[in-house]
């Protein structure tokens, strides 16, 4: 267990010696995030991110709490319990599955605590079963491939060929897509998830003769895919949600990725004052590029850290009104919340290009602007 | 559907079956030999990926990379074997399954703490990249017709190592009878020390070979590991030509499945249906083909002991 005390008891003696001011009402977030085992890479880019926006606010008053669920809903529920039961802590956060997320977060918020998902944004949640407590300062599931579906019909793309894992997350992203693709759909494959062979799926694609292929393949079945499909001899132009051509990615599958287009809700190279310092100062603390996970991680934070400013935390309402507004400067720009607490942004279009000797996505252009999720209207709040 | 993409998908099931074949050589020939049940097989074909991948990266060659995968996995299963594996063979099988199980676990950890949780990059090399033209026009990634070559060239060669030599001899006087053998003064110790090794050093290469076509990442091994266990089950477990053609029938039914079932289902159901069914019941079928050969044939279609 991996336990981060910012605050020492002495402290708070300290600050009662300030006169006149509020008395600062300490924090305590626990985090629930995958750190071992398959798709680690994106519980630690989204760890590290949170604790750079802690670092940088250095705000002695926030204490968080970090434990690896290890990819496994039940550790996931049981991690909760023990962070509501006996550490007593203020906020959850963390998790990076759907799954994991649908098992831990409507007993967490029914217990009366703050969710912030930095990652998982399964539709559930955001539509009949969203909830006052619960916030998502990524995505929600289908948004990056309705934009990719969106960018898609504008750029007149006639037959697209789609595959994605066979899992909810897997049927989610599909249909995000079809419900903005108005081209002919050549095919539409499910894999199984965790496949790392796609050999007969390549050769259905060269067949269907399609003009671009659509896949959703998160993590190793993403590298496996595109290291194949390069050698496969099969040109027709692929794309996908920004998950499966993400900075930890890219460093595996290398030159094979030039050229693929993806759509995603950040990219290091926007244009806001915050992205910048943002990406310099993720460099600098850890020595790599951060990936959109990161992002996440920096902004779930900055929530937190942007609503201790104003409310006290046992005052549930008033702090998640603090959160609501958001009242910071993300690296994507101002973030705005929608009625069912899921972000209202803009979804952009990358292409993965080589800089010097890394291989990263350059900013090409907007897919959907300020784009509210499909279920936010069976969301009653 | 064209004959061509038919024939590309008989490749790709004949190249997945002698990879396949690659990793249940070692697993059999242990089984066979020791009687002994090695979970930690699929760790030596990760640690055969990861060799490969750092030599390769390390000095640009991917061949150096590939001979890094035999040894490195190699000396990683005999010192293996002399630490952990010798103690269990007089064990029943549930304190095997528990040690190599701890054994998967170290392995997995240790990789991570010493390469990171992110995948470590390994591609094709140049000389073997992009696709060939066959015959009839088909274009086929010359790295997997390679892959079908360098599998089958294993093959005979562990077919005339086992039949052939003297080595072989022990190893198959070692199935047959151990103590006898033992007595006879062949130094059994070492023996199943160089057939422990021979088969980490079979699952490494495979680790090295496919690893340039997969994602080089911690716990890759397990999954294979399963199927590998599949085809030694279908095979008859301790037979080398069982896992052959286990292997090949398991990497047939596999891509077929997942090829012609949901196309299959097109046939009577609307498309979404069809393929969520079709490919469902696909990742199912090489589970339903053991159990049937196991209905017929109990102990596998080539059963080494009688």
């Amino acid at each position: 267990m991996v336990k981060i005390n910012l605050l020492k008891a002495g402290l708070v003696g300290l600050s009662l010696c300030v006169a006149g001011t509020a008395m600062a009402k300490p924090v305590k977030v626990g985090m629930i995030t995958t750190l071992s085992g398959g798709g680690s890479g994106l519980g630690i880019d989204v760890r590290d991110g949170f604790m750079l926006a802690v670092k940088q606010a250095g705000n002695k008053d926030l204490e968080v709490v970090i434990e690896d669920d290890a990819r496994k809903p039940g550790l996931a529920v049981q991690i909760a319990d023990k962070m509501i039961q006996s550490e007593k802590v203020d906020i959850l956060t963390g998790i990076i599955w759907s799954n994991l997320a649908m098992a831990v977060v409507p007993s967490a918020v029914a217990q009366g605590k703050i969710y912030i998902s930095p990652n998982a944004g399964p539709s559930q949640l955001a539509g009949k079963g969203c909830h006052p407590n619960y916030f998502n300062a990524s995505f929600q599931n289908d948004n990056l491939p309705e934009a990719m579906g969106a960018y898609a019909t504008k750029t007149g793309v006639k037959s697209t060929f789609i595959m994605a894992p066979n899992y909810p997350a897997g049927k989610d992203v599909l249909n995000g897509f079809k419900r903005f693709y108005k081209g002919k759909l050549s095919s539409e494959v499910y894999t199984k998830l965790g496949q790392t062979d796609y050999a007969a799926e390549i050769a259905q694609i060269r067949a269907s003769k399609a003009e671009s292929v659509f896949v959703f393949l998160p993590g190793g079945m993403g590298i496996a895919f595109m290291k194949q499909y390069a050698q496969s001899g099969v040109d027709i132009p692929v794309m996908g949600p920004a998950f499966s051509f993400d900075q930890g990615i890219l460093k595996a599958v290398g030159p094979v990725a030039v050229g693929v287009k993806n759509t995603s809700h950040w990219s290091k190279d926007l244009k806001f004052p915050a992205n910048k310092a943002f990406v310099e100062s993720f460099q600098a603390e850890y020595g790599r590029l951060p990936s959109l996970y990161a992002v996440q991680g920096f902004d779930t934070a900055s929530l937190i850290l942007s609503a201790m400013k104003t409310a006290d935390v046992k005052d549930t309402d008033a702090f998640r009104a603090a959160i609501k507004k958001a009242d910071f400067d993300s690296p994507r720009g101002k973030l705005k919340f929608g009625n069912n607490q899921h972000l209202i942004q803009t979804i952009y279009v990358r292409e993965v290009v080589k800089e010097g000797d890394i291989y990263t996505n350059k900013l090409e252009g907007i897919a959907l602007e300020n784009h509210q999720d499909a279920y936010a209207s069976q969301c009653k709040m | 559907m064209t004959s061509v993409l038919f024939i590309e998908q008989l490749l790709n099931g004949l190249q997945f079956g002698v990879m396949l074949f690659l990793m249940a050589a070692g697993l059999t020939l242990v089984f066979g030999v020791m009687g002994l049940i090695n979970l930690a097989h699929g760790a030596l074909y990760m640690v055969g990926a990861y060799a490969c991948a750092t030599v390769a990266n390390y000095t640009g060659s991917f061949w150096l990379g590939l001979v890094a995968s035999l040894v490195a996995a190699a000396v990683a299963g005999a010192v293996v074997e002399i630490l952990v594996i010798r103690r269990l063979y007089k064990r029943d099988h549930l304190d095997q399954v528990l040690a190599t199980f701890a054994l998967i676990l170290i392995f997995s950890e240790g990789t991570r703490w010493l390469f990171g949780s992110f995948p470590l990059f390994l591609n094709v090399p140049d000389i073997l990249s992009g696709p060939i033209e066959l015959p009839g026009g088909l274009l086929y990634p010359l790295y997997r017709f390679a892959l079908i070559i360098i599998g089958c060239l294993v093959a005979i060669g562990l077919y005339l190592l086992i039949a052939k030599t003297r080595l072989g001899i022990r190893i198959r006087a070692g199935e047959s009878d151990r103590e006898m053998i033992a007595a006879l003064g062949v130094d059994i110790r070492l023996l199943y020390t160089i057939v422990f090794a021979l088969g980490a050093a079979l699952a490494g290469f495979a680790g090295g070979l496919v690893g340039a076509l997969q994602s080089v990442q911690v716990g890759m091994g397990e999954p294979v590991l399963i199927l590998a266990f599949v085809v030694i089950v279908i095979g008859g477990i301790g037979s080398i030509k069982g896992a052959l053609i286990g292997a090949i029938l398991v990497g047939m039914v596999d891509t077929m499945g997942r090829f012609l079932l949901p196309s299959f289902f097109q046939l009577f159901m609307n498309n979404s249906d069809a393929t969520s069914v079709g490919s469902a019941l696909a990742s199912m079928s090489i589970y339903i083909l053991m159990a049937l050969v196991l209905v017929v044939k109990p102990k596998g279609l080539f059963p080494a002991h009688g």
